[in-house]
């Protein structure tokens, strides 16, 4: 009942409160620090976005190195061994370290404006989560000044990484990168499942959210529940590795094949995982840009969620050449071919949208398109390998890669690129050159097909996947130098593209807040989006909200315009409407910080940096927990400065009764004037009736 | 709603226009911080169960050494999982205590399931080094390898929540967790019978199942 310390205690808590040893940072949102104490889910999604496309680049030098190898049989460009770290790093970049954390950058940036709240969540843990993976991957690209790249391939395959055949710490480094993303995405996909269940706004039934938020929250319950798995399966071989355990030692009892079940348990709802949010973007953009409804959406909806579920039923279909046994092999052929119905109904239902559409081809649209044909293609050969027979004569051979390459970047990359067109004009205010962004769609998709398409071909003459050069007596030299010509029609195309980025940001007119007529929430902000999102939370009536706000359908079914999107944009917010957000914090920085250093220390069996390391982490965590969600205001500040839920196990500190001075807790109303603001913004009269997870108090801070 | 409230003043404790610990009705009805438990503990579910499956997999593959079935003592894990179940209890008296104010009794509780889980652990480090003693270490088969996985990651957890525990109790000493706050309570509850739950599990198919 005693809801405050008396102020000896308060004393107490303020000496030993490790939150005071490093002064909040200011609200400032300006300069190096208040984009690496950010918690504003806007700015971490602009992080992600940067930092998965340069490792895009990256990961795109090492794809060019793989091309130039195999352009000629008897290649000299790369040894053996440089080539096993080489095609090792590009399938690791691609997939961790690109495609998942560029759709993680749509997911921050749209969700909470499209669901209608302030922002996530858990804002801090959102901060933790992008630091993680950059420092993720800083640890497995660091393995190249430490003796090594990581070198037995994307998917690890035991006891080829056992230390037998793997010595050395290359192994290591991919273990510990992977545990340290994983980490990353699992907090990350935890954060927007609340976020996506309880925080949309007033209306929002879960049938009339945007599709992309479905798809965020469908991939983020995959993530959730499949990186345990592949937690389990890195922490196994790290036990062979540095423990001596036989885990995968066929002579002690163990069994290589585990490694593969624990792995595509993971792998193949990962697959899903890389794909599902492409086609949450394109399912936006095709309505926009034919002027119609997404067709079906219900059936979007539920197909997302199918795929999700049989996407954990599947995963043998990538040991179909183990020697399971026909039973096994069987079973799982006949889900694989079902999980073709609900890809193969999304595919229908696009072309449904399209179909009497009034369609207008800018840049987004055409990548969209490019989308669903070229991951038609890739689901195609797809559903070759889903026949047991075909794929004991395509697996391990380049149709394979010639099948991923057609879903991945055919299909993720491409609808990722429809959705940086798309947005870029939401995040950055101005819309990039669309005659650039079509020289940039045509180069790439003719690129991509000259490069990924042969692999069909390369694959059923023959030609095995994971080698490093091959015969020149083969069959295979045309082909393979087509393959490496398309990779650098590629690399020119995204260089059209960066020069695009570069032209907009320096010559670009900036845009209104609706440049594309569109459909859903995140067009009503103003350009650029306000750090509190909305003015006034939004009450929502159906789907596409602001598309029915904007236009109507007379009695022949024709649009009539009734509204422009001009009238829906709010007005900047002043202090007086007492929108409250939390605050900047070092923590998750610190924190993050902890858990590379952990792994350095124990690839090195170096313990007492490890144990550093945890200090490192567990003082960030500890200050973090006892830090408010938002800082109070100095004293002779208005306002309230009470912060919003705490975040995960870490109370808050009560009320300071009547201590608008430095207070060791958050202070609640020591305004002790008038001043009846509360949480929320409620005396503004927004529609909010139930809350939103509206984060609550902070004043806009004067001071910076 | 919540302009229909008095305006804070001094006197007004914090709890008056916020609902305990969560601040505003969330669509599911149910707090931030405890849906996220709740989906941080469903992903843990695939963690154990991907370790639980790992061990019944190696159960009878051994190529030589002793392994868990050689060597453990039934009745003494029954004692420590006993303790282990009887800790739940008490965090559930805890959280109890404090949903009805009582900041003291909180607290015992709280250490109450601390102590009993750090007996557990204490039981688990007496087994192990036995086990070591008598020649079974994480290397000597699969067998063995799985166990110490299995019960090791278990054990760790155990031990994070003590911690978090002990954690709660020093933040209520300094009177940070007020009845208007007991969902912290709840939620810490939440993690710490899954990690019972596990155990139960643990010790039926690892010990109990022939």
């Amino acid at each position: 009942m005693a809801l405050t310390a008396a102020p000896a205690d308060t004393a107490v808590a303020r000496r030993t409160d490790p939150s005071r040893l490093l002064k909040r940072p200011s609200e400032s949102r300006q300069g190096l620090v208040s984009w690496l104490t950010t918690i504003d889910h806007k700015r971490i999604g602009v992080l992600y976005g940067v930092t998965a496309f340069t490792f895009f680049l990256i990961g795109g030098i090492e794809a060019l190195l793989i091309r130039l190898q195999l352009a000629a049989p008897n290649g000299k460009i790369l040894t053996a061994q440089i080539y096993n770290q080489v095609y090792t790093m590009h399938g690791t970049t691609m997939v961790f370290l690109v495609i998942m954390p560029m759709s993680a950058a749509f997911f921050n940036y749209l969700v909470p404006l499209q669901i209608g709240a302030r922002d996530v969540a858990f804002p801090r843990l959102n901060a933790f989560s992008y630091w993680l993976f950059l420092l993720g991957g800083l640890f497995l690209y660091s393995s190249f000044l430490f003796g090594g790249m990581p070198n037995g391939g994307w998917f690890g395959y035991a006891p080829n990484t056992s230390m037998t055949y793997s010595p050395g710490h290359n192994i290591d480094f991919w273990i510990f990168g992977l545990l340290i993303l994983g980490i990353s995405s699992t907090i990350g996909s935890a954060n927007l499942i609340v976020t996506i269940l309880n925080l949309r706004a007033p209306g929002m039934r879960l049938l009339r959210m945007p599709i992309f938020s479905w798809m965020t929250m469908i991939a983020s319950f995959l993530l959730l529940f499949s990186l345990p798995i592949i937690t389990v399966a890195l922490f196994l071989i790290m036990f062979d590795r540095q423990w001596g355990t036989h885990f995968f030692d066929p002579l002690a009892g163990g069994d290589p094949v585990l490694w593969q079940h624990l792995f595509w348990l993971f792998g193949h709802p990962e697959v899903y995982i890389l794909i599902l949010p492409a086609m949450g973007m394109v399912s936006e953009i095709l309505p926009v840009f034919s002027r119609k409804p997404l067709f079906g959406y219900p059936v979007m909806v539920f197909s997302g969620i199918a795929i999700a579920f049989m996407g954990f039923g599947v995963w043998v279909h990538h040991m179909f050449a183990v020697g399971l046994g026909p039973v096994a092999t069987s079973a799982f052929s006949v889900t694989t071919t079902l999980i073709a119905v609900p890809t193969g109904v999304k595919i229908f239902n696009w072309l449904g949208t399209m179909w009497g559409g009034s369609l207008r081809f800018k840049t987004p649209m055409l990548f969209a398109i490019g989308f669903v044909v070229m991951f038609t293609i890739g689901g195609l050969s797809g559903v070759t390998h889903a026949l047991v027979p075909a794929d004991r004569q395509q697996t391990d051979t380049y149709y394979v890669v010639a099948h991923f390459h057609y879903v991945l970047f055919g299909g993720a990359m491409l609808g990722i690129f429809g959705g940086i067109y798309y947005w870029y004009p939401k995040i950055f205010g101005k819309m990039l050159d669309d005659r650039l962004g079509k020289w940039h769609f045509w180069v790439t998709l003719v690129g991509f097909n000259l490069t990924f398409g042969p692999f069909h071909l390369l694959g059923l003459q023959g030609m095995p996947r994971r080698i490093y050069t091959y015969p020149a007596h083969m069959g295979w030299n045309v082909w393979n130098a087509v393959s490496t010509f398309g990779s650098f029609v590629i690399a020119a195309g995204t260089l059209i593209f960066l020069w695009n980025v570069r032209r907009t940001d320096q010559h670009g007119e900036a845009v209104g807040p609706d440049p594309w007529d569109a459909r859903t929430l995140e067009w009503t902000t103003p350009n650029p989006t306000p750090e509190y999102n909305f003015l006034h939370v939004p009450t929502v009536h159906s789907l596409d909200e602001l598309w029915h706000r904007k236009y109507t359908e007379d009695d022949n079914g024709r649009l009539v315009k009734v509204a422009d999107s001009a009238q829906f944009v709010e007005r900047r917010a002043t202090a007086d409407d007492h929108i409250h957000l939390p605050s900047p914090s070092y923590w998750p920085l610190v924190a993050a910080f902890g858990l590379p250093i952990i792994c350095y220390g124990l690839v090195y069996k170096l313990y007492a940096v490890s144990v550093v390391g945890l200090l490192v982490l567990l003082f960030g965590l500890y200050a973090w927990g006892l830090e408010p969600s938002t800082q109070p205001p100095e004293p002779g500040d208005e306002g309230d400065g009470h912060g919003p839920v705490g975040e995960l196990g870490a109370p808050e500190a009560p009320a300071e009764l009547g201590d608008a001075a430095e207070p060791a807790g958050i202070g609640v109303g020591a305004s002790g004037g008038g001043d009846p603001a509360l949480p929320g913004g409620d005396v503004l009269g927004d529609t909010r009736a139930d809350g939103i997870g509206d984060t609550t108090i902070s004043v806009e801070d004067p001071d910076d | 709603m919540a302009h229909l409230l008095p305006a804070p003043g001094p006197e007004t404790p914090m709890g008056a226009h916020h609902q305990p610990d969560s601040h505003h009705a969330t669509a599911t009805g149910v707090s931030n911080e405890k849906l996220a438990m709740w989906g941080f503990l469903a992903s843990e579910c695939l963690l154990f169960g991907a370790l639980i499956s790992t061990y019944l997999l190696y159960r009878h593959k051994a190529v030589s050494g002793p392994t868990p079935r050689d060597l453990y003592d039934i009745r003494f894990t029954s004692v420590s999982s006993f303790v282990l179940l009887m800790s739940s209890l008490a965090m559930v008296l805890a959280l109890a205590a404090i949903q009805r104010g009582d900041e003291r009794r909180l607290r015992v509780w709280l250490s109450t399931t601390a102590l009993l889980g750090s007996v557990f652990i204490a039981g688990q480090i007496y087994e192990f080094t036995s086990f070591i003693r008598r020649g079974m270490t994480i290397k000597t088969n699969v067998t063995s390898g799985a166990f110490y996985v299995l019960t090791g990651f278990h054990g760790v957890h155990v031990t994070l929540g003590i911690i978090m525990l002990l954690s709660l109790v020093n933040l209520s000493v300094r009177g940070r967790i007020p009845q208007a706050r007991s969902e912290v309570v709840e939620i810490a509850g939440l993690y710490w019978h899954f990690v019972d739950i596990v155990w139960v599990v643990i010790f039926t198919v690892v010990y109990l199942i022939p």
